[in-house]
């Protein structure tokens, strides 16, 4: 059964120093306000994994709460570059980050991989490319049927899967809707499961598209209203393109980071 | 509106960044042509984008100058273009330019929504998509694409976002165009990492690597058009947008840039397309 939890009791007792961490949410209901509290309550050493980290793993990383980031597109959509992921791959500052790159295809079926209880996926991809040379979870395998060589990737299994949803129900049932991205899979491939939602609902009207996370596969629900921002939240809020282009400023410099994690750890979630 | 960014800048230029409409090229094309208020590279360089793209494909696009020249294809003479975005929006017509590949507008106006893995799985990797539309920071001679690292990957100069869908959109679409600014810097003669391959190291690579699509047909630039020639794969300049001499292109291209004996000189935007154009950017998300 699903516990309905405050989001800081939830961060506290599935997220642990040292863990493998997915936030995941494909430029829509990424989980924000779950990773702000992972800041908040100052746990380190993760291994943060996120096809697109975005802002958020950029807060993440200049933190100090990551010692690895595994990857496929690490930029500021339609802005530019994350100025803190790129200070600590170059600099080592807070702390150095250790990284491992795949593209989005590889990304995307390492965690249906992992959510189908595979060691690892088949894909037509890389082949060409220079990433199988520095990245050790990119191999081959030959078809035993055709002899074809296609690439193999290791599945992902994070120790917790954390996603934002619209809403759930008071058994802990999600539903989301809109770009659903790999939502579903890295709630599946992880060994513990959060969802931050927007509300809690007496009842899960159906809607066009939307997937439904039931209770069981769910370890704990927290509402989080505004928990996406300032990516968005379909049906519930926009996003809010000023505030990822104004994160430019604030992430090229060291000084103004600084002062906007102050400003966050001053707030409780 | 994005902010314009100074040419000093640009080994940092990335993919996603969306077509900006003062930048140098452009006040120069402009200059070119006496009039301050004319055309400027980058508004000639999304308008031969966008012709390139016929009605009725399906296309899979890339976010800044890709997304950009295919919306606008979709609103001049492709009404039927269907655009697929890796956030998995299918038939996506958006009523303004996303910011990003994920933009709100891009789902509620899809035919439908599917998931990142759905996208990859069943739609790009089968061949089910015509035409993949991308940009780079790097393209080299032979049409691969460098979207990771300037420099060596362990200690880059410039740290770049990454493959992002970029690897099997080249791979599997069956024809791949890329839209990007005509620089030394940027079209060199060997990419200082394969993000993404186009012919790989000659012509017959991409069918040693069981890659299925044909791989890049054309390159779109703020000066011209490349196609990759049919012996070589190299990409030889096919067409010059007005005002633009042979010697700018060669200045421009980091490699000894051959010309077609076919030189073309693109016809200019006409008032309906650069009136559509900007329309679009000027009320970009």
């Amino acid at each position: 059964m699903t516990k309905i939890v405050p989001l800081a009791d939830a961060i506290a007792g599935l997220v642990r120093d040292g863990d493998t961490v997915a936030l995941e949410g494909f430029t829509h209901l990424i989980p924000f306000a779950a990773g702000h509290e992972i800041i908040r309550q100052g746990i380190r050493d993760l291994t943060l994994i996120r096809m697109t980290p975005d802002l958020i793993y950029d807060q993440l990383i200049g933190a100090g709460c990551a010692a690895k980031l595994v990857f496929s597109w690490g930029g500021n959509p339609g802005v530019g570059s994350l100025h803190r992921m790129r200070d600590a791959l170059a600099t080592g500052w807070p702390v150095p980050l250790e990284i491992e790159e795949h593209s989005h295809a590889g990304m995307a079926n390492r965690y249906v991989a992992g959510a189908s209880g595979l060691p690892f996926a088949v894909l037509r991809g890389y082949a060409g490319t220079d990433l199988p040379q520095h990245t050790d979870t990119i191999s081959s395998v030959t078809c035993p049927f055709t002899g074809e060589e296609l690439a193999a990737v290791s599945a992902l299994n994070p120790d917790v899967g954390i996603v934002h949803a619209q809403r759930a129900d008071r058994a802990g049932n999600v539903q989301l809707w809109g770009i659903i991205g790999v939502q579903k899979e890295v709630v599946l491939a992880a060994k513990r499961a959060l969802v931050t939602v927007e509300e809690i609902v007496d009842e899960l009207t159906p809607l066009p598209g939307a997937i439904v996370l039931p209770h069981w596969a769910v370890e704990m629900v927290a509402v989080a209203p505004g928990g996406a921002a300032p990516s968005y939240a379909h049906g519930y809020y926009d996003r809010d393109n000023s505030a990822y282009r104004a994160w430019d400023a604030i992430s090229r410099d060291r000084d103004a980071f600084s002062r906007w994690l102050i400003e966050l750890k001053a707030v409780a979630a | 509106m994005t902010q314009s960014r100074t040419p000093g800048s640009a080994g940092g230029r990335e993919p996603a960044e969306q077509a900006g409409r003062a930048e140098t090229g452009g006040r120069e094309l402009a200059e070119q042509a006496g009039r301050v208020d004319a055309v400027t590279a980058d508004e000639m360089m999304t308008i031969a984008a966008a012709r390139s793209l016929r009605d009725g494909q399906v296309c899979f696009v890339g976010i800044g100058l890709p997304s950009t020249a295919a919306n606008l294809a979709r609103r001049l003479h492709a009404p039927d273009l269907a655009l697929i975005y890796e956030s998995g929006t299918l038939g996506s017509r958006p009523d303004h330019l996303p910011l990003s590949i994920g933009d709100g507008a891009l789902a509620t106006s899809a035919l439908t929504v599917i998931s990142v893995p759905e996208v990859f799985n069943y739609w790009l990797q089968p061949g089910r998509i015509d035409v993949g539309f991308l940009s780079g920071a790097q393209l080299d001679r032979l049409g691969n694409i460098n979207t990771t690292v300037i420099g060596e990957y362990d200690e880059p100069t410039v740290r770049l976002p990454g493959s992002g869908g970029a690897p099997e959109i080249a791979a599997s679409c069956r024809e791949v165009i890329i839209v990007m600014r005509h620089r030394a810097r940027a079209l060199v003669e060997e990419v200082d990492f394969v993000t993404s391959v186009g012919y790989g190291s000659g012509p017959q690579d991409r069918k040693v690597l069981g890659l299925r699509g044909k791989g890049p047909t054309r390159v779109i630039t703020d000066l011209g058009v490349l196609e990759p020639d049919p012996e070589t794969a190299e990409l030889v300049l096919t067409a010059l947008h007005q005002g633009i001499s042979v010697e700018q292109a060669r200045a421009e291209t980091g490699w000894e840039l051959q010309v077609s004996v076919d030189l073309k000189i693109t016809a200019p935007p006409s008032p309906t397309e650069l009136a559509m154009l900007r329309s679009m950017t000027a009320v970009r998300g």
